[in-house]
């Protein structure tokens, strides 16, 4: 059996996962969240990963990214190494992708401020 | 002089929320921001998470912020950036007098109502004295974020954190993956402070390494930092001696936790509570000043965005509603097993069927209930799987169901069950 805490929310469930001819049986959990991924960390765990871009935009150094959806936890540090390359010269709205389909993984790296577009001036 | 019916202090999410509500309401109100962009924190907060709650999404500080500004400016509510509040007096018509200093010069604006929405301060080294020199390389997790996640210059290559404080765990998520080593994470404390999925996914995952019970008790370096000593602490938190150990490092970053701000609300005599350190406020989220509101951080420090922003909405509205009607308080008491209960006052005569109370446990508690008591007599109870200290709860109550009078003693408490 193993136990985990659950990072869907923040109520935190400590749930625990039996597993029995490849399948998982899930407790502890409060909802259906909390069981797919409890399963998902037991085969292909995934993880959301946020950081920022350089910009060409002295008024504004770094932008704040994330990818569109979750990533394979054991491929954080190869999009980080993506991301790290990326300078934004144009002024990209929020939801804008400054890399799309990122190493190939079917995500996109999303940019989640407006900061670049709005300091022209509203 | 411009007048207007509320002033909001403050545009973080507690003050975008609270300036849109009392803008939705039919206030004629005025934003003030003392940074050049709306926001607050969340816009170094570039991590995701916040929302979850409100909008059941995972969104990052920003995303989080804009879409309040963006409702914001579609209401067309006048916000003043770069602007600081240097003084609020009482007027003679009952209202306020705020004196503002931005780059236009200073005005002095005449408001009915205000909303305090200044959000909270983080405890720096001088805070928890540690012995040593005084060297660079020793900032708050804040500091920390913002020279990252602004400004995009990284303050460590190899950091110890002091402190098991929300933003000192995902500030070593952060620098980890920026390429920082971060060596530890050291926490006075038997227990983390912050929330337990922060523990797992920003230190578990990247093998961070917790220590309970340990406190940074020297800093060594004359420029730059170049090593702290490390101790154990007994159970009162006092280094054991024969524990110490020194650790080469260039950075202490520290995440020992947040003070609500309220050096305006305490000029203008706002009564505070020691417990919070924010204002004691009634179910309206009015202080004990007529015509004076709180919310957000500056109110008591928050652990969900999501609650920050439901606090301004409701200050918001209620300083929008405020007629001037005289109050009829009674306290609503926490037990000595909760360590605080926002709010702490009740208006007998003010709209209550739907005040929505937030609290915290003293300790980490399994299995309880939560129990609202009137003169002794449990009125309402609600039962826990688990209460611990660092995860703050909301609940609503609708007092109207319950006969309570100015003698009524109104108290909250935590039963646990006999092991």
């Amino acid at each position: 059996m193993t136990q985990l805490i659950c990072i869907v929310c923040p109520r935190g469930c400590t749930m625990h996962i039996e597993e029995k001819d490849g399948a998982y049986s899930v407790t502890g959990n409060a909802c259906k969240r909390g069981e797919r991924f409890a399963v998902s960390e037991m085969t292909a765990p995934m993880r959301t990963i946020c950081s920022t871009v350089r910009t060409a935009f002295p008024e504004a150094p770094v932008l704040p990214v994330r990818v569109s959806a979750d990533i394979p936890k054991d491929r954080i540090f190869d999009v980080m190494q993506e991301i790290n390359h990326v300078v934004v010269n144009t002024r990209v709205r929020r939801g804008d992708a400054v890399i799309q389909n990122v190493l190939g993984l079917g995500v996109d790296v999303i940019a989640t401020s407006d900061m670049l577009y709005t300091s022209e001036g509203r | 002089m411009r007048t207007f019916d509320t002033v909001v202090i403050g545009g973080g999410p507690a003050g975008l929320a609270a300036a849109t509500a009392a803008h939705e309401n039919g206030a004629k109100t005025l934003l003030v921001e003392r940074e050049a962009r709306l926001g607050g924190i969340l816009k170094q907060c570039i991590h995701d998470g916040f929302g979850l709650v409100r909008f059941q999404e995972k969104l990052s500080g920003p995303e989080y912020a804009e879409r309040f500004i963006d409702a914001f400016h579609a209401a067309g509510i006048p916000a003043m950036t770069l602007t600081f509040v240097t003084r609020i007096v009482p007027a003679h018509n009952g209202g306020f007098h705020v004196t503002l200093v931005s780059r236009d010069g200073v005005e002095t604006v005449e408001t009915k109502t205000l909303v305090l929405s200044t959000g909270c301060r983080e405890r720096t080294a001088k805070q928890v004295s540690i012995h040593g020199t005084r060297p660079s390389g020793v900032f708050t997790a804040g500091t920390a974020q913002h020279l990252t996640n602004l400004l995009g210059e990284l303050p460590t290559r190899k950091c110890v954190i002091l402190g098991s404080g929300d933003i000192g765990l995902i500030m070593a998520r952060r620098l980890t993956l920026e390429g920082a080593k971060v060596l530890g994470v050291y926490e006075a404390k038997p227990t983390p402070s912050g929330l337990t999925r922060n523990i797992h996914q920003c230190l578990h995952d990247y093998d961070i390494p917790l220590y309970l019970s340990h406190t940074v008790t020297r800093v060594f370096g004359d420029d730059r930092l170049t090593a702290v000593e490390i101790a154990e602490v007994d159970d009162k938190m006092q280094p054991l001696p024969g524990t110490e150990q020194i650790v080469e490092c260039d950075a202490l970053i520290l995440s020992v936790g947040l003070i609500p701000e309220n050096e305006l609300a305490e000029s203008l005599g706002v009564e505070i509570d020691p417990k919070t350190k924010g204002p004691l406020c009634n179910g309206q989220l009015m202080t004990s000043v007529d015509g004076v509101f709180s919310c957000g951080n500056a109110l008591h420090v928050n652990d969900l965005v999501d609650y920050v922003s439901e606090s301004g909405e409701c200050a918001g509205k209620n300083a929008a509603l405020y007629a001037g009607k005289k109050r009829r308080e009674i306290p609503i008491n926490a037990s000595k097993m909760l360590s605080y209960i926002v709010p702490q006052r009740l208006d007998l005569d003010a709209d209550n069927r739907e005040t929505v109370l937030y609290f915290r446990s003293r300790d980490i508690q399994n299995g309880c209930t939560l129990k609202m008591l009137v003169n002794g007599e449990a009125v309402f109870t609600k039962k826990y799987p688990f209460l611990r200290p660092p995860e703050m709860e909301r609940l609503t109550i609708d007092f109207s169901k319950y006969p309570l009078d100015a003698a009524s003693k109104v108290e909250f408490d935590i039963e646990v069950k006999a092991k």
